[in-house]
């Protein structure tokens, strides 16, 4: 559905208007019925109706939704890092169609009472999907401002019961090279895994995301569900995910073993922690000239600073 | 040296290089991303985009730059010198741009920065030290400098090429995140152009003794 989406080289964003896509949300959160669809060409009606978001979006803005402009939809799925589908960062965006979602499904396990394998209509069935306009900046001195969906992991894993040896929560992405042709290449460790600590993992911000910009999660930006940490650097946040695990142990994350010393375990942003290669001080905005100061956290000092305390962000970083 | 020396030319012999043509091919990279910029297709990141793009076409001249010399001593070309010089100051425009694609659009000119770039990342030093050895050959290929600075003087500075290209090759393989294969051809093509002088000097010194 997608592949046909991409073939018709008119993508959403580039010719949905802000007026569009906001009537567009309302269309979808079956408020208003298909009259202000019925207005547009027929591919757009087509690719609304695949990509639509299956259950209303609660339509009340969140607390931790950034004001700022957001980035254009046609940025946010073009320009990707998700290295399964090559390391150039619009081979997602040409690679993705190969990636097959339907009867996806999420294995819950580890150090929980009740460990369960969940479809994607059990994880809707989870709670009511909000919308969350996060910045996110990556390792490489990038950001955006992206609407995702979704709700807090938080829901998912009190689901599931931790037990009290779950100190840790590891999330492991789909290993397929015929769907992921980059995995072809020994570039990271695949499957691709990444890692939190359980009080990172439980903290309000950290949310299971299933679509963005009112649409089920496009696939080259992890569909179709994937965690965003807002306040740290964007490679922690796993896409496609295929299981979730609870553990005693620091599980490894592809990243850090790729290259430890410039990849640590948590990699919250932080502008007074270099990286060889990257000055994290400031960063660019997609779709903006001039770099602007990266902060501290995000900018989401306020709900994560006291997740580290007792931590030294410079050993730890 | 050798085809002016050639005295009287029979028709046959006139062919020489058009040198405009060689600059006007070599100018075609500009163009396509001159194209690209006005059509709007330098990616989501432009100034990345264009960062990379002047980069790897540095380094693909000065590969071509370093292999005027063994085409034309395997295959006898003569005729090919010439292009040593232009394929040289190619090189080095295209450094210029990729260069000043760092200090204006990337960096705009903010020292403070700049200077801790410059301390800080150890591509970005190495990558400046190449471009300011290029800098260096670049102006000592002003005819009149030339003669000032003497042909023999002018050989040996000019073996700096060597490891302006080595710092090159060096500069995008610390540079590149995680996927080493264009660096590491680069490399390969560094190595191949290298080891046949090394392979020619070994000779030489043999012969000699």
């Amino acid at each position: 559905m997608r592949k046909k989406l991409f073939s018709s080289n008119i993508y959403p964003s580039e010719i949905t208007s802000r007026t569009l896509f906001d009537s567009r949300r309302r269309w979808l959160q079956g408020s208003v019925a298909s009259l202000s669809a019925l207005a547009m060409p027929e591919k757009i009606v087509h690719s609304r109706e695949d990509s639509k978001f299956p259950a209303p979006i609660d339509a009340n803005k969140s607390k931790f939704s950034s004001d700022e402009e957001q980035t254009s939809y046609a940025d946010v799925t073009r320009y990707n890092n998700f290295y399964e589908f090559g390391t150039g960062k619009e081979d997602p965006f040409e690679q993705a169609y190969r990636l097959k979602t339907e009867g996806w499904r999420i294995q819950v396990i580890g150090d929980v009472m009740r460990p369960k394998t969940f479809d994607m209509d059990d994880i809707l069935r989870l709670a009511p999907v909000e919308e969350r306009i996060y910045r996110l900046r990556c390792v490489e001195a990038w950001s955006m401002v992206i609407p995702w969906v979704g709700f807090p992991l938080a829901k998912l894993l009190n689901a599931v019961q931790p037990t009290g040896n779950a100190r840790f929560v590891e999330f492991i992405s789909l290993y397929d090279i015929e769907q992921m042709p980059g995995q072809k290449s020994p570039v990271l460790r695949w499957p691709y895994t990444e890692g939190l600590r359980i009080d990172e993992a439980m903290n309000p911000l950290t949310l299971l995301t299933l679509g963005l910009y009112g649409e089920i999660l496009p696939n080259q930006n992890g569909a179709p569900v994937r965690i965003v940490v807002p306040w740290k650097y964007g490679f922690k946040s796993a896409k496609s995910i295929v299981t979730i695990r609870l553990t005693e142990k620091q599980p490894a994350s592809s990243w850090n073993l790729a290259n430890p010393n410039e990849y640590g375990f948590y990699s919250n942003v932080n502008p007074n922690v270099s990286h060889p290669r990257w000055s994290q001080r400031r960063e660019r905005r997609i779709g903006e000239f001039l770099k602007r100061d990266t902060l501290m956290f995000n900018g989401y000092s306020e709900w994560v600073a006291d997740l580290y305390r007792d931590l030294d962000l410079n050993k730890y970083f | 040296m050798t085809y002016s020396a050639r005295a009287p030319r029979s028709p046959r012999n006139k062919k020489r290089l058009n040198i405009p043509l060689i600059w006007l091919a070599s100018s075609i990279p500009i163009v396509i991303l001159a194209v690209r910029a006005i059509t709007n297709k330098l990616s989501a990141n432009p100034i990345e985009f264009i960062s990379q793009y002047t980069g790897w076409w540095t380094l693909v001249f000065l590969m071509l730059t370093l292999s005027v010399s063994p085409i034309r001593s395997i295959f006898n070309m003569p005729l090919i010198f010439p292009l040593r010089r232009t394929l040289g100051l190619v090189t080095f425009f295209y450094s210029l741009f990729h260069f000043l694609s760092w200090l204006v659009l990337d960096q705009y000119f903010h020292w403070t920065e700049i200077l801790l770039d410059l301390t800080e990342r150890p591509f970005i030093y190495f990558g400046f030290t190449a471009f300011a050895g290029l800098l260096i050959l670049a102006i000592t290929s002003i005819n009149r400098i030339k003669m000032i600075v003497g042909p023999m003087r002018w050989r040996q500075l000019h073996k700096v090429v060597y490891v302006i290209a080595i710092l090159g090759v060096i500069h995008f393989f610390i540079l590149v995140k995680r996927d080493i294969t264009e660096p590491l051809i680069f490399a390969a093509l560094l190595f191949i152009l290298l080891g046949y002088r090394l392979f020619l000097f070994i000779q030489k010194t043999r012969h000699k003794t």
